[in-house]
């Protein structure tokens, strides 16, 4: 990247191609699960579970809210780490806005980079401008608004939030439902009141019109954010994503091998009612999970980031 | 005529719109049961770890080397391609082996390394797109393959009789090339079936 232009300033030449291969990792990774792992040992037991691509992070989303302090990037050896042990691609969390951290995962050579809310945000004006980078990102979101934003700034992927580490599904099934309903309603729009749509939103018009017209996220649409059990993720999938994401639900819980196979199993036989049957079957206890109305203000990781 | 298409994991919804551009009626494959009744199936890109757990585990293997037997086509894209070799490295995995090839996984390196890019074919006389996304490498093709497409001197599209496999693909581009290639397979097995019924 020229160092004389700011983070921020375009697309470069071959943006096209360039976001094609990032848009089409996204696509590779539908109907599966990405697991989040915090040394090769649990990647290794992700990736034989049938994990379609790991989150390399230091610590699970549970313990960064219970330990509180700074959550950055992690610590480069443990990725390394776990890129070598598993052939899965490997995710990694860069801090909101912090593109220094996102420059040296791209020099890793991860496969996708997170811009993530669980890590403590380095800016809380800016996220970072996402088309400047080969690697592909996924970002967070609780609304079409949020989604759209982050699109435009180059997201190939987005996630609803939901509340990491609470090991409850609620705030995912609220964002999830938020983005499926609002791109609804832009389908029954007409097309002189997209732009106030587009002004409500906070949302490109540009966007706005695409979705008008196609009813779809110009990228795919996964579910983050205290997904725990089979059912969860079944449930995430039945309300529109195309896949999940699970953080602390796998390590946390007393059984991960068996669990991480029945939500790999789940999110794919998440019409089969039978099949979400058996995946819960031979489980023993989930995390213990937190009750997010009782959750204060500051200890929301979902409000961080706009 | 009707196209299964595999989706226990990976891009299977690019497909379908690739045969829904093309006419064809699609069915979206998580169960054996599901493929009865299909013409031809389709093995999409994803990871191939995962979707072979689900092959593995649920009869799906059994299921498609049985549909394979009675001459159904089958049409395998990066890690569907992978599924359908004899031999699998970097590393060394199971695989349905319906094609005498040796496949080597994720040969290109990681993501950053994937690309669009060009290459000769035999299905048309200009170059035909290929986007590679952590792409294997055909390293070794037998010789009852028949190479359709070629990127960098490696075999990038290959086929025997009813049963074809891309590293690369098409399913994410507007060229309906080497999809119409396949309806053709599925069309040509189709009216083989309906004549030696006849016979």
């Amino acid at each position: 990247m020229d160092a004389k232009k700011p983070n921020g300033s375009g697309n470069g030449t071959k943006g096209s191609n360039e976001w094609r291969v990032k848009v089409g990792l996204a696509e590779m990774l539908k109907g599966g699960v990405i697991m989040d792992v915090t040394n090769a040992e649990q990647a290794k037991i992700a990736e034989k579970a049938g994990a379609c691509a790991v989150m390399a992070l230091e610590r699970v989303p549970s313990d960064i809210r219970k330990e509180g302090g700074v959550a950055r990037m992690a610590s480069i050896k443990v990725i390394r780490e776990i890129m070598a042990t598993v052939t899965i691609p490997v995710m990694a969390k860069v801090r909101i806005g912090h593109f220094a951290e996102a420059e040296v995962l791209q020099a890793l050579e991860v496969d996708f980079i997170d811009e993530s809310e669980v890590l403590t945000p380095a800016d809380e004006e800016n996220h970072i401008w996402k088309h400047d980078y080969r690697v592909p990102f996924v970002c967070g979101a609780r609304n079409l608004g949020e989604a759209l934003r982050r699109i435009a700034e180059g997201a190939a992927m987005i996630r609803t939030k939901g509340e990491a580490g609470s090991g409850n599904v609620v705030e995912a099934v609220r964002h999830m439902r938020a983005i499926v309903s609002q791109m609804k309603k832009l389908t029954t729009m007409r097309d002189d009141e997209l732009m106030r749509e587009a002004k409500e939103l906070g949302a490109p018009l540009e966007l706005i019109r695409q979705i008008a017209k196609t009813g779809k996220l110009p990228v795919p649409n996964f579910s983050a954010g205290g997904i725990a059990t089979p059912a969860d993720a079944a449930l995430v999938r039945r309300l529109g994503a195309e896949a999940v994401f699970v953080g602390s639900g796998i390590f946390k819980s007393s059984d991960p091998e068996t669990r991480a196979k029945a939500v790999v199993k789940a999110a794919t036989h998440f019409e089969d009612a039978k099949a979400v049957l058996e995946a819960h079957e031979e489980l023993g206890e989930a995390m213990r999970g937190l009750d997010v109305r009782q959750m204060e203000e500051k200890d929301m990781l979902s409000t961080r980031g706009w | 005529m009707k196209i299964g298409i595999l989706a226990v994991q990976g891009d299977f919804e690019a497909h379908a719109a690739m045969l829904e551009r093309l006419g064809v009626e699609t069915a979206e494959i998580r169960t054996p049961a599901q493929l009865e009744g299909c013409d031809g199936l389709i093995l999409p890109g994803g990871e191939s770890t995962t979707q072979l757990q689900f092959l593995r585990e649920e009869g799906l293997a059994d299921a498609i080397e049985k549909f394979a037997k009675q001459g159904g086509a089958i049409f395998g894209t990066c890690a569907g391609a992978i599924l359908l070799a004899t031999e699998v490295q970097n590393p060394e995995q199971d695989s349905l082996k319906l094609l005498d090839m040796t496949v080597l996984r994720n040969a290109y390196g990681r993501q950053i390394a994937s690309d669009v890019v060009s290459g000769p074919t035999k299905l048309k006389s200009e170059p035909l797109e290929m986007v590679f996304i952590r792409g294997p490498i055909i390293e070794r093709a037998g010789p009852s393959l028949k190479i359709l497409a070629e990127y960098a001197g490696k075999p990038a599209l290959v086929q025997r009789s009813q049963i074809m496999a891309a590293t690369f693909h098409p399913e994410l581009t507007d060229d309906t090339t080497v999809h119409e290639h396949f309806l053709s397979l599925v069309a040509a097995g189709a009216s083989q079936a309906a004549g030696s019924a006849k016979s």
